[in-house]
Parts: structure tokens; sequence; C-alpha cells
């Protein structure tokens, strides 16, 4: 596939088809640590981390293992082995080099684990029977996706805790509020693929 | 159906379950890190509600700053004195085990003794009733009773009296303050735990207008502050109030109080009593009877008078040879 090609898979995984926006997978760690910019930076990393390699050792296992073999049914507990071996691995090496983000990162990092949006990834560049290279750049796109609004809404939170906001809104409802106005806002991409 | 069918995915899922198992046991020798494991066993001797009360957020977020040293290991107001010494025994210390202190409503004036203004009818909850010309009370310093401190508190410790006032239960309270931020009156005080007697008045206005409000609030007539053999209670914003530190137990001013504003456990009052094998006779504990409860003199047997003596302990604290005893 030409090189406007990947550019559109990019773009797609950034904006149009926005993993947490459009398709509405990974709300948890987007609700969860979408508190300070600084966590949310952290998270989105690991996230990107976490995406890109299981979308790449997924796809070998499932044209190297299981569709040689016949075992296509076993996509799902075959990807969320990867996954979570994966995010074990990233978990022992964020302790390891960084504590502080090991810290603000804390009780979210093994909840990548069941982060639907890496799942989600994985499976859906076998469905859209995407090459190597396309199933690279779709998961950096789709990471790069996530952390951008992740880190948006992370300052627009930021700025709510200081707002003047009514009692019953304050704290999670207005965060609800905020980011179903960023889906519509992210709709407005719609089409552009 | 081929057996191959079943074994192929048992041996493709298991091997990968095996190399990923190796890999991060490999991983997990390989990027180790050490945790002081302190704070691990400091983390298991608090109590787990994550209240807060410390003012670091959780119990690991505490354990660790205990850890590094920078909370006291007795800061956890929740942790029964088993757990501060645990934690202080973690930590190589030795602490001084400061008297736990409880929550306490200082107000006694429930509806049969404070009267309302009005009828309320709005939301149970004293910050709305408190939003509407200060509640219905017409004492504006009491509790209100509508239960926003039991909503608030963690441990179950408040309870509304049928004469709607808030009561803490002082055996379940833990001293998180909670309901201490909650409650828009800030009729609820601090007070140690082992303390009987207690002001509970929190109205600062002047003796006559609190008299019209409640047939128990402080009337600021001083004659407790007169009554008090410890100087113990201060007078301030018409108000007396007990300075724990000084104050006995005596219950001296419970008895003179005439609104009865002072509560006093009058069954929890202790008796001195001498030991006669031990007294030596040596007039020193009668010289120091604030309440001349002790006859006798030199080398004369010394009787306590019974009805005179308020428990308040200071002959068994006097005497050089231990002989007397508080029961």
């Amino acid at each position: 596939m030409s090189a406007a090609g990947l550019f559109v898979i990019l773009v797609s995984g950034i904006l149009v088809n926005n993993f947490v926006m459009s398709r509405f997978l990974g709300i948890c760690p987007f609700l969860g640590v979408s508190k300070q910019v600084e966590t949310a930076v952290g998270m989105s990393m690991a996230v990107t981390f976490v995406m890109t390699l299981a979308s790449i050792i997924t796809y070998l296992v499932q044209y190297l293992l299981l569709a040689p073999l016949g075992l296509e049914y076993l996509q799902t507990i075959a990807f969320i082995l990867v996954i979570a071996a994966l995010v074990q691995f990233v978990e022992m090496v964020v302790q390891k080099v960084s504590p502080t983000l090991y810290k603000a990162l804390g009780v979210y990092l093994p909840l990548i684990t069941t982060n639907c949006a890496v799942l989600g990834v994985a499976i859906l560049n076998i469905q859209s029977e995407y090459n190597l290279i396309e199933t690279i750049v779709n998961a950096i796109g789709a990471s790069i996706g996530f952390g951008l609004v992740i880190i948006l809404f992370a300052g627009i939170r930021e700025r709510l805790e200081i707002a003047d906001v009514p009692a019953v809104f304050k704290g999670f409802p207005i965060a609800l509020i905020t980011a179903s106005l960023m889906s519509m806002a992210f709709l407005g991409f719609a089409g552009l693929v | 159906m081929d057996i191959t069918s079943i074994l192929t995915p048992v041996f493709i899922l298991g091997g990968m379950g095996l190399i990923f198992g190796g890999g991060l046991a490999y991983a997990s020798q390989k990027f180790a890190v050490k945790i002081d494991p302190r704070i691990a066993a400091i983390r298991d001797a608090l109590p787990g509600a994550n209240c807060g009360g410390c003012g670091v957020p959780g119990c690991d977020g505490f354990a660790s700053a205990v850890a590094e040293g920078k909370a006291p290991a007795d800061g956890c107001p929740v942790a029964s004195e088993e757990a501060v010494k645990a934690i202080a025994s973690i930590m190589g210390q030795e602490v001084s085990s400061g008297e736990k202190m409880v929550a306490r409503v200082i107000c006694a004036g429930g509806i049969n003794n404070s009267k309302e203004s009005f009828e309320y009818y709005g939301i149970e909850d004293c910050k709305a009733a408190n939003m509407f010309k200060g509640g219905s009370k017409n004492c504006k310093y009491g509790c209100l009773g509508l239960g926003t401190c039991v909503k608030v508190c963690p441990f179950d410790a408040i309870k509304i009296s049928e004469d709607r006032l808030a009561v803490i239960d002082p055996d379940k309270c833990t001293g998180c303050g909670k309901c201490i931020e909650e409650c828009p009156k800030n009729v609820i005080a601090m007070v140690p735990y082992g303390q009987d007697v207690h002001i509970d008045c929190n109205n600062k206005e002047k003796g006559k207008e609190v008299k019209q409000k409640c047939e128990v609030g402080c009337i600021g007539c001083q004659i407790c502050v007169k009554a008090c053999p410890f100087d113990a209670i201060i007078f301030e914003d018409n108000l007396a109030r007990i300075d724990y530190d000084k104050c006995k137990n005596c219950m001296v001013c419970a008895q003179k109080c005439p609104t009865k504003a002072i509560y006093a456990n009058f069954e929890k009052r202790k008796k001195a009593e001498i030991i006669e094998e031990k007294c030596i006779q040596c007039t020193i504990c009668k010289k120091n009877c604030p309440v001349e409860a002790i006859e006798g003199e030199v080398k004369q047997p010394h009787k306590i008078l019974e009805d005179k003596c308020i428990g308040c302990g200071i002959c068994e604290e006097k005497c050089p040879k231990g002989a007397i005893r508080m029961k």
C-alpha cells in the first residue's frame, strides 16, 4: 500500500475513528487517569507502548500460530494472554525506570490489561486485514488518538477543578458532560476519510 | 472429530502461557525494585479504611509517609492503641501514647429543651435547614439533629436521639473528624476519650437570651468557674469551657451548674480510699485535699469523708507511700 494509504490509516486512528471518542473503547482509563495532565501523559505513553507492541505480537500470533492451525476461534483469549503479559512487563519496567510515574499511574497501570482499546486495536487490525506495516501504523494512530483525547480531557479537568461548578455537578458529573461534548466535537471529523 | 483438534489449541495456548510466564519471571528478576519492607508492614497494621483523616490520601500513602519519616507513627487518628504501638515498633520508635480524642456534640438542647420558632418541612439535612434562618431551633448555635453528621460518619458512631440531637458513641468514634467538617453549626468538638465532664453548650449569646431559648444552655453565670477547685474552667465569649489538661473530672461544676448545662456521669465518680497498712499518717494528703475531705492528725489514723470527697485524685498523686487509691 502507498504512503498515502498509511497516512489515511493514521489520521483515521487519531481523529476520525478515535478509539475513545467515536468507538467508545478505553473509557475506564480515559475517566480514571485524566485528573492531571502529568499522569495523563504517562498513561498515554504506557498505552502507546502496550498497544504498538501488542499489535505486532498479536499480528504474529494470528498469522503464524492461529491461522495456519485453523484456531482463529481462540483469537480473543490468545490476544488477552499477550496483552496481559505485556502489561505486566510494562509495569515492571515502569516501576524500575520511573517510580514517580509508577506511583502516579497507580492502579490504572494494571488496568491497561483490561483496556478494551488495546484488545480492540488488535482485533480490528485482523478484521481490516491489514499487513504488518499497516498494523503498526494503525496501532500508533490509535494510541496517539487515545493520548490526544486523554491529555486534552485532563487539561479541561484541571481547569474545571478551579472553575465555579454547581455543587451537584462537581467532580464526575461535569467530567462526564465534558466527555460527551468532546465526543460530539470529534463527530465533526466523520466522513473525512 | 479428531483428537488433535483439541490437543493443538491446548498446546498452543499452554505454550504461549509458558513462554510469557517464563519471560515475566526473568523480567521480574531483571527489573526487581527494592521496596522498603516497612511500608508493607505498616500498611498491614493500619485499619485500612482509607478515610484520609491523617491528611495523606489513603492508608498506602500514610504507610510510605511514615516509613520515609514524613509522618509520625501515631499520625493515624483511627488506629487503635495497639496498632499505633505496632507501627512504632516497626519504625523502632517509642510513642508517647497521647490520649485518644473523640468527637462530641456539645449541645444538650434537644427539642424538649430548646424550643422551635417554626416547623421545618424541608430537606432532612442540617446544611439545607441551616440555610433557612439558621434552622428551626430558637438557639442558632445548637445541634439541628437532622443527621448530616450521621451520613458522613464512616464508622456508624453517630445516632440521632429521640430528642432530635446527634449523639456520638465514644467507643465507636475514631476521631477522624469528618463530622466536624460537615456540621454547619460547628457544634461538634474533639474531647479526650477519658473525660467524664463536658460543658454541653455552644451558645455564645448573653445569659438572658440563652435562658429564653434553651433550658439547658450556658447562661454565663460563672458559678462553675468559681466552684472549680483546679481553675480548669475558662470563661470566654459568654461561654464556659473546660481546660482538659487541668480538669480532674471531679464533677463539682456539674453539681453547681444551675441550668445543668454541664454533663457529668456521676456513676463514674471515684472516691479515695486509704490503705491502712501503707499509711504513715503524715497528713500530706490532708494538706493537699482541695475540699477538706480528709481528717486526721500526725501519728493518728486518717479518714476520708465520703460525702465530701469529689474523687479528684490529688491525694493519690501526693501520697508519698502510695497509700491512697481511687475506686
